[in-house]
C-alpha cells in the first residue's frame, strides 16, 4: 500500500508466494484425481506392467517368473504357425464383424428414426440385444446353429439346400461366430447411433426439403456428416470389441474346429490357463495390446479428419 | 413474383381443436406481408403450411394460380428463413449459401458467382470460409438470409428472423431486408411478434389472435382504425386506453364507471344504437390542457409517473382501471396529484361492448408538410 502512495509509476512486484502456496491448485487437483489413480493403478496399470514383465520370462506352474529369456517368447510366437493362424483369424474376424455390424446398426437406426406410429416398439426390439448377456446369447445361437435341430439348417432344408455344419466346418465356423457377434453388438451400436440421429436438428431437414433435396441427398450431405462423431465412436468401440471377443468363442466353438476360430484372446486364455505358459501368453497379450493401439491411433489419425464436431 | 392465396384455411394438430381457422387472405405479388400476433397464436403454423412443412387440414392454398395443398415443399418455389436459422453446422458459410443451388444442379461457375454476389450484398465476404459456430448471432442471421436470397425464389417466408438480435442490429437488418425485398421484387411473408417490425416493414399487416384473423390492413390504417379492442391494445406502445362507458346521447356525453364525464363532439353519438360501449383512446390524444386548447377537459388522479426526458408517461385512474397518457416534454407530476387532462375526442374509437366491433372510427390524423414547412 505504502509503495502505491509514494509513486504510482512504481508498481510493486508482488511478493513471490512460497512453494506450498504456489502448488495449492496442483495439490487440490491431485486429491481429486487420487481415487481414479488408485483404481486404475490396481486394476489396469499393475496388471499391464506385470504382463509386460512376464512376457520376458519362462514361468513355473503357479505363474511366477522363473527364467529370464529376453525376447525369446516373442521370437517363438512369430515363428509359431498356431499364433500366426490366430492372428489371421482375428484379422478376418474383425473384417467380418466391424463393417457389417456398423452398417446394419446404421440402417436400423435410420429406419427407427422415422416418425411412424408404434416406432417405439421397433426401437425397443432393435436395441434389445444389448440387454442379453454374451453367454445367454451364445447358448441361443448354439441351438440355432445345431446341424440337425437348428433353425438355420431347417430353413435351408425347406429349399432343399444341403446342410451346413455351421460350427463344425472349419470353412464356416469363423463366419458363424461372426454372425452371432454382429447380432450381439447391434443393440448397443443401434442405440448410440439412434441417439446421434435424434440429436440432429429437424429444421436442417426441413430447410433441405424446401431446397428440394431428396432422401439420399439429405443422407449424404446432412445425416452422415452430422453423425460422423457418433459413427467414429461406434467404429472405434466395435474394433476394440472385435479384437477382444472371447465369450462367444468359448461357448460356441472353443477355438475349433482345426483352430479356425482360435482368436488371439482365446489363444491367450488357453496358453495361460490350460497350458500354464504364462510367459508366451503374456507375450501374446502384449502383441494384441500393440495391435489395438496401432489400429486406434491410425483410426484417430485418418478417421478423425473426416469427423465434424459441433 | 407470385401471389399466395389462402381460402378458408384451417389447421388442427389433434383433429379436434383448430389452432388456425378460416383464414382468408390474398398476398399480392411483390408485397411485403407481415403476420403479427402474440406467442402461440399460430403464426409459425401458418408459415409452415404455406411452405408445405405442415399438412393443411382444411381449405385451399394457392400459390401463383395453382392449388398447392398437396405440393411438396420443393415444388412450391419458395425460400424460408427459420426462426433458429437452421444453418448446416458442418458446412462453411459458402457451402451453406450454395446448398440449395447444389441440389438444383446449377452450373458450378454460376453457383460461385451467385454466392459471392449475395455474400457481398449482405457483407459476408470475409466470413465465407468459416463454420456457422464461428459467427456471431447477427452474422448467422445474415447467412440464413443469404441462403434464402441466393435461391432467387419468387416467394420468401421468414419466421421471426430478427428475434435474437440486439436493438441496433435489428434496426439495421429491418431496413436491409426491406431494401432487398423491394429490389428483387420478392413476395415476402414475414412473421414477427414485434410491433415495431410490423409497423415499419409491412405493406400490409395481418393480426392473428388464437388462430383467427383480427384485422388486415396497412400499418397506419390498423393504428388509426383498429377493428377491435384486441388490435387496439396489440398495436401501439403504450397501448390504447380502453374503458366501458355509458352513452348519454342527448348531452353527447360518455360516462365512465367512476363517474368521469367525457364530452364528445356534438352529434357524434347520434348513430350509436348501444347504451354502453367500449371507449378507446390512444395515450397521445390525452393532452395537457395548454396544448389541447378548446378540447374537453376532465380531472383524474395520477397513480404512476415516468419521465423519459423527451416525454412524460403517466397513468391515472379512469373508469374501473387505469389509463396512460403521453405528454411531450418533462412534467412535474407526482403520484396522488389530481390534474386536468384534455381529451382529443375526435380521435376516440368506440367499440361494441358485446362483440368488440368498431362502431365509431377515429378521425384521420395524417398530416402533410406544406412548402413553407408549417404543419397543417
Ligand atoms: N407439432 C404440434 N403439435 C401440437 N400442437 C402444436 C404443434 N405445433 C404448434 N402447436 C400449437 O399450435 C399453436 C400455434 O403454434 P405456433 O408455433 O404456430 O405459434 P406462434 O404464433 O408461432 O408462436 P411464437 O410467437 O411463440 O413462435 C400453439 O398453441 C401450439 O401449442
Ligand atoms: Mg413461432
Amino acid at each position: 500500500m505504502s509503495t502505491i502512495r509514494e509513486g504510482a509509476a512504481q508498481v510493486p512486484a508482488e511478493k513471490r508466494p512460497g512453494v506450498w502456496t504456489r502448488t495449492r491448485r496442483g495439490r487440490t487437483a491431485l486429491l481429486y484425481l487420487l481415487p481414479s489413480f488408485i483404481l486404475f493403478g490396481v486394476f489396469v496399470f499393475y496388471p499391464m506392467f506385470r504382463t509386460i514383465y512376464l512376457s520376458f520370462f519362462l514361468t513355473d506352474q503357479r505363474g511366477d517368473a522363473a527364467v529370464f529369456v529376453g525376447l525369446d517368447n516373442y521370437r517363438y510366437l512369430l515363428e509359431s504357425a498356431a499364433f500366426l493362424n490366430s492372428a489371421k483369424a482375428t484379422i478376418l474376424f474383425v473384417l467380418y464383424t466391424v463393417p457389417a455390424g456398423v452398417v446394419i446398426a446404421l440402417f436400423l437406426a435410420l429406419l427407427a428414426n422415422e416418425k411412424l406410429k408404434g416406432i417405439g416398439f421397433f426401437r425397443t426390439v432393435y436395441s434389445s440385444t444389448m440387454g442379453v448377456s454374451v453367454a445367454a446369447a451364445s447358448v441361443v445361437w448354439l441351438f440355432m446353429f445345431h446341424p440337425s435341430i437348428g433353425m438355420f439348417n431347417r430353413f435351408l432344408a425347406l429349399f432343399d439346400i444341403g446342410q451346413i455344419q455351421w460350427l463344425l466346418d472349419p470353412d464356416w465356423a469363423l463366419f458363424s461366430v461372426a454372425i452371432s457377434t454382429i447380432w450381439m453388438n447391434t443393440g448397443f451400436s443401434f442405440l448410440i447411433l439412434l441417439g446421434g440421429l435424434q440429436n440432429i436438428d429437424e429444421h436442417l431437414y426441413e430447410s433441405a426439403k424446401i431446397d428440394g433435396a431428396g432422401y439420399f441427398y439429405q443422407l449424404r450431405r446432412i445425416t452422415l456428416p452430422m453423425l460422423s462423431p457418433t459413427l467414429f465412436f461406434i467404429i472405434t468401440i466395435s474394433l476394440i470389441n472385435a479384437f477382444q471377443s472371447f465369450g462367444q468363442i468359448d461357448i460356441l466353438t472353443k477355438g475349433g474346429p482345426a483352430q479356425s476360430t482360435n482368436l488371439i484372446v482365446y489363444s491367450i486364455y488357453r496358453e495361460a490357463f490350460v497350458n500354464y505358459q504364462f510367459g508366451t501368453a503374456s507375450a501374446q497379450a502384449v502383441f494384441l495390446f500393440l495391435c489395438i493401439l496401432v489400429v486406434t491411433i491410425l483410426q484417430f489419425k485418418f478417421g478423425e479428419r473426416k469427423v465434424h464436431y459441433q | 413474383m407470385k401471389k399466395v392465396e389462402l381460402i378458408d384455411v384451417s389447421k388442427s394438430y389433434d383433429r379436434q381443436k383448430d389452432v388456425i381457422s378460416n383464414i382468408n387472405v390474398t398476398i399480392e405479388p411483390g408485397e411485403f406481408f407481415v403476420l403479427v400476433g402474440p406467442s402461440g397464436c399460430g403464426k409459425s403454423t401458418m408459415l409452415r403450411m404455406i411452405a408445405g412443412l405442415e399438412e393443411i387440414t382444411g381449405g385451399t392454398l394457392k400459390i401463383g394460380e395453382k392449388t398447392a395443398n398437396r405440393l411438396p415443399p420443393s415444388k412450391r418455389d419458395l425460400s424460408m428463413v427459420f426462426q433458429n436459422y437452421a444453418l448446416y453446422p458442418h458446412l462453411t458459410v459458402e457451402e451453406n449459401i450454395t446448398f440449395g443451388l447444389d441440389v438444383k444442379k446449377v452450373p458450378k461457375a454460376d453457383r460461385k458467382k451467385r454466392a459471392l454476389d449475395t455474400a457481398e450484398m449482405l457483407g459476408l465476404t470475409d466470413y465465407l470460409k468459416r463454420k456457422p459456430r464461428e459467427l456471431s448471432g447477427g452474422q448467422r442471421q445474415r447467412v440464413a438470409l443469404a441462403r434464402a436470397i441466393v435461391s432467387e425464389a419468387p416467394i420468401c417466408l421468414m419466421d421471426e428472423p430478427l428475434s435474437n438480435l440486439d436493438a441496433k442490429l435489428r434496426a439495421h437488418m429491418r431496413s436491409e431486408i426491406r431494401r432487398i425485398q423491394k429490389r428483387l421484387g420478392i413476395t415476402m411473408i414475414y412473421v414477427t411478434h414485434d410491433q415495431v417490425e410490423a409497423m415499419t416493414m409491412g405493406d400490409r399487416i395481418m393480426i392473428l389472435h388464437s388462430g383467427k384473423i383480427q384485422q388486415i390492413g396497412s400499418p397506419i390504417e390498423i393504428y388509426n382504425h383498429p377493428a377491435n379492442p384486441f388490435v387496439a391494445t396489440f398495436i401501439g406502445s403504450p397501448p390504447m386506453n380502453l374503458a366501458a362507458a355509458d352513452v348519454r346521447k342527448e348531452a353527447s356525453l360518455l360516462v365512465l364507471a367512476n363517474g368521469t364525464e367525457i364530452v364528445m363532439p356534438k352529434g357524434s353519438l347520434d348513430e350509436i344504437a348501444e347504451e354502453r360501449v367500449t371507449l378507446g383512446i390512444r395515450p397521445e390524444f390525452l393532452m395537457p390542457p395548454v396544448t389541447g386548447e378548446g378540447l374537453p377537459v376532465f380531472d383524474a388522479e395520477v397513480t404512476n409517473v415516468e419521465v423519459l426526458g423527451h416525454e412524460t408517461v403517466f397513468s391515472f385512474v379512469a373508469g374501473e382501471g387505469e389509463w396512460t397518457a403521453k405528454w411531450n416534454g418533462q412534467w412535474q407530476i407526482q403520484p396522488g396529484d389530481r390534474i386536468p387532462i384534455a381529451v382529443d375526442t375526435g380521435s376516440a374509437c368506440l367499440f361494441s361492448l358485446e362483440d368488440g366491433r368498431l362502431i365509431r372510427k377515429a378521425a384521420d390524423r395524417q398530416r402533410t408538410v406544406t412548402k413553407e414547412g408549417a404543419a397543417l
